[in-house]
């Protein structure tokens, strides 16, 4: 036991032994059980999340004939950090681009002015929206080029080259986007107008992932938990709209040549049957990688083919404006059905009148023959028929309650509970605007005659005129005009200031213009058909040709609107227009071939021929 | 066959199970570790590191067999002669051996590579238990205490040779065994302030202390100076008035200098520098007056600290290469470069956070599979056990650690023969520092030095030389109980 005499030292390197290992216990407790940072920091390291897109809803018309549908498409993402012994050239080639392209791209890239979201950690977009046949090459090659990563998306295709407006078109996602809504990611693809637009989620789908590992070197080793953990995408639901793209296609046909749109409406139900504008345009040519080349083309084109005249022109309706006058005044009680007034033609005042008929002039007599004196006469009586009062206050009143039934028809304002993506709410003229004008006392009916017919600061789309029809078709009541063909827009019915009881005279009317008045060469045999001309004198030259009408005169199908801005009378062009598209949708085929191929093939503007 | 002298019936089964326990945790862990997701080997395939680790574990039992089959004076007879050939394939090795990752310390023979390092640090615990336990020997004599010095600077500095510090480094440790033999506790304690101060003034030599000039570095590094002091004269020798005009008067000198420095920029480094001195000076006048002969030492070690301090910076930047500078810095937070050279201990934190309460379970580990951790079964097998096995599964290597250290110790204090006892304190240093250095070094809190983790990490060397170092303490002690 010699040299034994530390032994109690031993107890010190115990202590000491202990106390390191518990420190570590300690140590490892914070680590593995306190702190959470570094379980997600696991998780991007080995994991890599790759999305899945689900392909988009299909559309279809109003008798099920596939509109939009989605063809294979493929983007070519990379990781910078990734990329090692790069054969530029080689792969230009294999990708059949140039290698000034490939700096470009790369140097676009690496600009986080152009590309705020750059990392050289995370995958960037090198190209995108590339067809099946464009990256064969590429995708028998991939392995070579470490880094770069093929991803599957869609492409929309259309079976038909009509209708862009109604479908709008599919574009990247903004920055605002991506912070309103969680659901996109930098390169994602969503509606940018149209029914695309409006109806975004419901046919985008939900996104999948699929959860792959990835080495340190970055190589994918296979699927995470054997893919239990993965989200398999949800495709976008079907659309079906209330289209009928036969319909469509002979209403961009008969536009050919000219500048001005159509709309058709089921009355019943405010289903929107065509929605035609021309100028338009091809839709495939806003898919892929050419969009932004075409858009940009689209924009600067001075006939403004990107503009959906049927939703956002707005025109002084004229004399299509004269029915829904003969109807407020009815029922506010400037006249009744028995009520006559005197014309005495050319030298009618303050109005002319440009017709040839018998005076005095019934109200049936008035709308067939276009009558202005008439309309001019039956608007002061309504809003006179109490005198002007102290101020012109029972003026104003009887004033107030004209635009309030005109509101009550849809003028004036948007289809609040609309789904079309843009449209605007025209202009009534206010007692504000009016007395800003002229002065609280200062106007009376005489100063504001013009509205009396249709002219002057009364501004409606060819929506609003295609739906006053069809609240003319039901007998005072409308639904929403809409695109997307499910009952329950059948719910939001708006009835009119106007009494049903009201109707019946304008309809003759409407119907004796295509008996014996404007329309009556356009008149299809064997059918009562109703409807206005109009032609509307404006500040751009000719006037604008207009046309509104319904039929068949009982249990109407189509309320219909037609112009054609800067064509003439609307006998000419939107009556033949508007009688061929009726033709079209109640009959099912055109028999007037004669007058089909004399519209359709008539160029008044030749900016805008079809090429 | 289980006579009383036998090896059988002597030996200590409870250290002999540790230690088949941990070396086949390590075998599994190895498999787990290098498991790679395309070619799932079995633990027998020896194209493997799991099969060749197999290979090793086999051999390894034979020779701790052989070990155990050796006459137990055989150990002590030939302790000089195994140290001196070590010595000699420690000095070949530097000439003959190819650089591999920067250090010449491999001696390859065909197929098989050793270390001559691992066993270096068996022959030096034999060495130094034979040279202790010699008649008659005193720490307190030069001519005993010189010698001994020398059998552990010997092969410590012909390894820094080899360029492989973190195996010299482990020659530390030794200062263990000769505290327990009667070296000054003073000296273990020095060390461990010096190596305190040395970390706080890296760590806050560029934090400046705002509105004036200086560094927290020194400033704290004299308050930990200052400290020391105190407890040392208030706690261990009781001399309360004199410790509390040191407290009154370093404070007094402190407020002095933070009021001075409103109207004059006051450098503080100097100011602690200075009132650090003036305690040095105080103690030296205790002693001349109260002749306690107590203070003589202290008020040395106080004026080597400041010293030792204010050129600590320079010995960082001059003494330590590149390498170790960063390794230090990023073990001190001072540099967060998680893709360079922190990216080691960043991944290896995350691979064992990651792991949880239970762990991924075994051949789950994410981190590992996908060699996110690097030398993830050789120097970081640690990991693999703290992603796949949690919490609970560190927690128990851990205590299997400190149960084959206690046990060891207790086996170190019930033998009759000197060199027995010194030789079962190496053999715990050893295992304590690898152990210490290696877990420290995967949880973040010591730098990265490249030495194995006993019984777990892969490599022949490594396990070869723990089984000797271990069955050589086992033949010991089973000797205790034959006749002499």
């Amino acid at each position: 036991m010699r040299n034994n005499t530390f032994q109690d030292r031993r107890w010190v390197i115990a202590g000491i032994f202990s106390v390191i290992i518990l420190i570590y216990i300690i140590r490892l407790f914070s680590l593995q059980i306190v702190e959470t940072k570094y379980k997600i920091g696991a998780d991007s390291n080995a994991l890599l999340k790759k999305t899945i897109y689900p392909p988009r809803g299909l559309i279809y018309d109003r008798n099920n004939t596939l509109l939009v549908y989605n063809r294979p498409a493929y983007d070519i993402a990379m990781i910078l950090r990734e990329i090692t012994d790069l054969d530029t050239l080689e792969f230009c080639n294999t990708l059949n681009i140039t290698k000034d392209y490939f700096c470009e791209r790369m140097k676009d890239i690496k600009d986080r002015k152009k590309n705020p979201g750059f990392s050289v950690y995370t995958p960037q977009i090198f190209m995108t929206q590339l067809y099946a046949d464009e990256i064969a090459n590429m995708q028998q090659n991939i392995y070579r080029y470490p880094g770069f990563y093929i991803q599957n998306r869609t492409l929309r295709e259309y079976t038909f080259p009509y209708a862009a407006h109604v479908f709008g078109s599919i574009g990247e996602v903004s920055r605002s986007d991506i912070e309103r809504d969680p659901y996109y990611r930098q390169g994602d693809y969503s509606g940018r107008d149209g029914v695309e637009f409006t109806y975004e989620e419901h046919l985008r789908g939900e996104k999948g992932v699929e959860i792959l590992l990835r080495d340190s070197k970055g190589r994918i080793r296979g699927k995470y938990r054997d893919g239990d953990a993965d989200e398999v995408p949800i495709a976008g639901k079907n659309l079906t709209l209330t289209i009928d793209i036969q319909l469509q296609k002979i209403g961009e046909e008969l536009l050919n040549g000219k500048i001005g749109s159509i709309v058709a409406i089921e009355p019943q139900t405010g289903e929107i049957l065509s929605m035609v504008t021309n100028p338009g345009y091809d839709p495939s040519i806003l898919v892929g990688r050419s969009r932004s080349k075409n858009y940009n083309e689209l924009v600067n084109d001075p006939a403004k083919p990107l503009l959906n005249r049927a939703t956002l022109a707005q025109y002084s309706p004229g004399s299509t404006f004269k029915p829904i006058q003969a109807l407020i005044c009815l029922q506010l009680g400037g006249i009744n059905e028995h009520t006559r007034f005197p014309c005495n033609g050319e030298n009618s005042v303050p109005i002319r009148c440009s017709h040839y008929h018998g005076s005095p002039v019934s109200l049936l007599n008035a709308i067939e023959q276009s009558c202005n004196p008439y309309f001019w006469q039956a608007f002061r009586a309504t809003l006179e028929k109490d005198g002007y009062g102290e101020k012109n206050s029972s003026f104003k009143t009887n004033y107030q309650a004209w635009m309030d039934a005109l509101y009550s028809f849809g003028f004036g304002h948007k289809f609040e509970d609309s789904d079309l993506f843009e449209h605007v709410k025209g202009n009534i003229p206010t007692q504000n605007y009016f007395n800003r004008y002229f002065g609280e006392t200062g106007w009376r009916a005489l100063t504001i005659r013009s509205l009396s017919i249709g002219q002057g600061e009364v501004l409606a789309t060819p929506l609003q005129l295609a739906n006053v029809m069809a609240i003319i078709a039901n007998q005072g009541y409308y639904i929403t005009p809409h695109l997307n063909k499910s009952d329950t827009m059948l719910l939001k019915k708006h009835v009119t200031a106007v009494d049903s009881s009201c109707f019946p005279i304008v309809t003759e009317g409407m119907w004796r213009v295509f008996e014996y008045g404007t329309g009556r060469y356009y008149k299809i045999p064997g059918l009562d058909m109703c409807g206005k001309t109009g032609t509307v004198q404006n500040n751009f030259g000719k006037d604008h040709s207009l046309f509104v009408g319904f039929a068949p005169r009982e249990n109407p199908v189509i309320a219909i609107a037609v112009v054609v801005e800067n064509a003439g009378f609307g006998a000419t062009w939107a009556a033949p227009i508007a009688s061929l598209m009726m033709e079209q949708y109640i009959l099912g085929k055109i028999d007037r071939h004669y007058l089909f191929d004399r519209i359709s093939t008539s160029i008044l503007n030749p900016d805008v021929q079809k090429r | 066959m289980f006579k009383r002298d036998s090896v059988t019936y002597s030996i200590d089964w409870l250290v002999l199970l540790l230690y088949f326990t941990l070396v086949i945790m390590g075998w599994f862990n190895i498999y787990g570790a290098s498991y790679d997701l395309d070619h799932e080997g079995s633990m027998f395939n020896f194209d493997f590191r799991a099969g060749k680790q197999f290979v090793w574990i086999i051999t390894a039992f034979v020779i701790g067999g052989v070990i155990l089959l050796l006459d137990y004076r055989f150990f002590n007879y030939f302790a000089y002669y195994i140290y001196a050939l070590t010595i000699l394939l420690l000095i070949v090795t530097i000439f003959i051996a190819p650089e591999i990752k920067g250090s010449r310390s491999w001696l390859v023979m065909g197929p098989i590579s050793i270390q001559p390092a691992e066993l270096a640090k068996v022959s030096t615990a034999l060495v130094i238990a034979k040279w202790m336990s010699r008649y008659n020997f005193k720490m307190k004599a030069l001519r005993d205490f010189i010698p001994l010095i020398f059998f552990i600077l010997l092969p410590f500095g012909l390894i820094v040779l080899q360029k492989e510090i973190g195996s010299a480094l482990v020659f530390t440790t030794f200062l263990l065994v000769l505290y327990r033999e009667g070296m000054k506790g003073e000296i273990l304690l020095m060390l461990s302030l010096f190596i305190v101060l040395f970390i706080v003034v890296l760590k806050y030599s560029a934090t400046p202390i705002t509105n004036a000039e200086g560094t927290w570095g020194l400033v704290l590094a004299m308050g930990i100076v200052l400290i020391s002091q105190f407890v040392y004269a208030y706690f261990v020798n009781h001399h309360k008035k004199e410790s509390w005009i040191l407290a009154g008067g370093v404070t007094l000198l402190s407020l002095i200098s933070i009021v001075l420095n409103k109207w004059v920029t006051v450098n503080f480094d100097y100011v602690a520098i200075a009132i650090t001195a003036a305690t040095a000076l105080y103690w030296l006048i205790i002693e001349l007056i109260k002749r306690y002969k107590k203070y003589l030492f202290p008020a040395f070690m106080t004026l080597v600290a400041i010293g030792f301090c204010f050129t600590s910076d320079q010995i960082f930047n001059r003494v330590l290469e590149p390498h170790q500078q960063v390794r230090i810095k990023i073990l001190l937070n001072m540099e967060d470069d998680l893709m360079g050279a922190g990216y080691n201990v960043n991944q290896s934190k995350i691979a064992i956070g990651s792991g949880g309460f239970w762990g991924k379970g075994f051949l789950n580990g994410t981190q590992t599979k996908l060699k996110y951790v690097p030398e993830q079964d050789t120097d970081f097998i640690f990991c693999t056990i703290g992603e796949e096995h949690g919490f609970v599964g560190s927690v128990l290597v851990l205590i299997l650690y400190w149960w084959l250290l206690m046990r060891i110790l207790s086996m170190a204090e019930r033998q009759k023969e000197a060199f027995h006892r010194i030789y079962a304190y190496g053999v715990a240093s050893l295992l304590f520092f690898h152990v210490m250095i290696n877990v420290g070094m995967v949880l973040g809190v010591m730098p990265v030095i490249g030495i194995p983790l006993p019984f777990f990490s892969y490599g022949g060397s490594s396990l070869w030389s723990f089984t000797i170092l271990l069955f050589i303490l086992l033949r010991l002690d089973a000797s205790r109980l034959e006749r002499r």
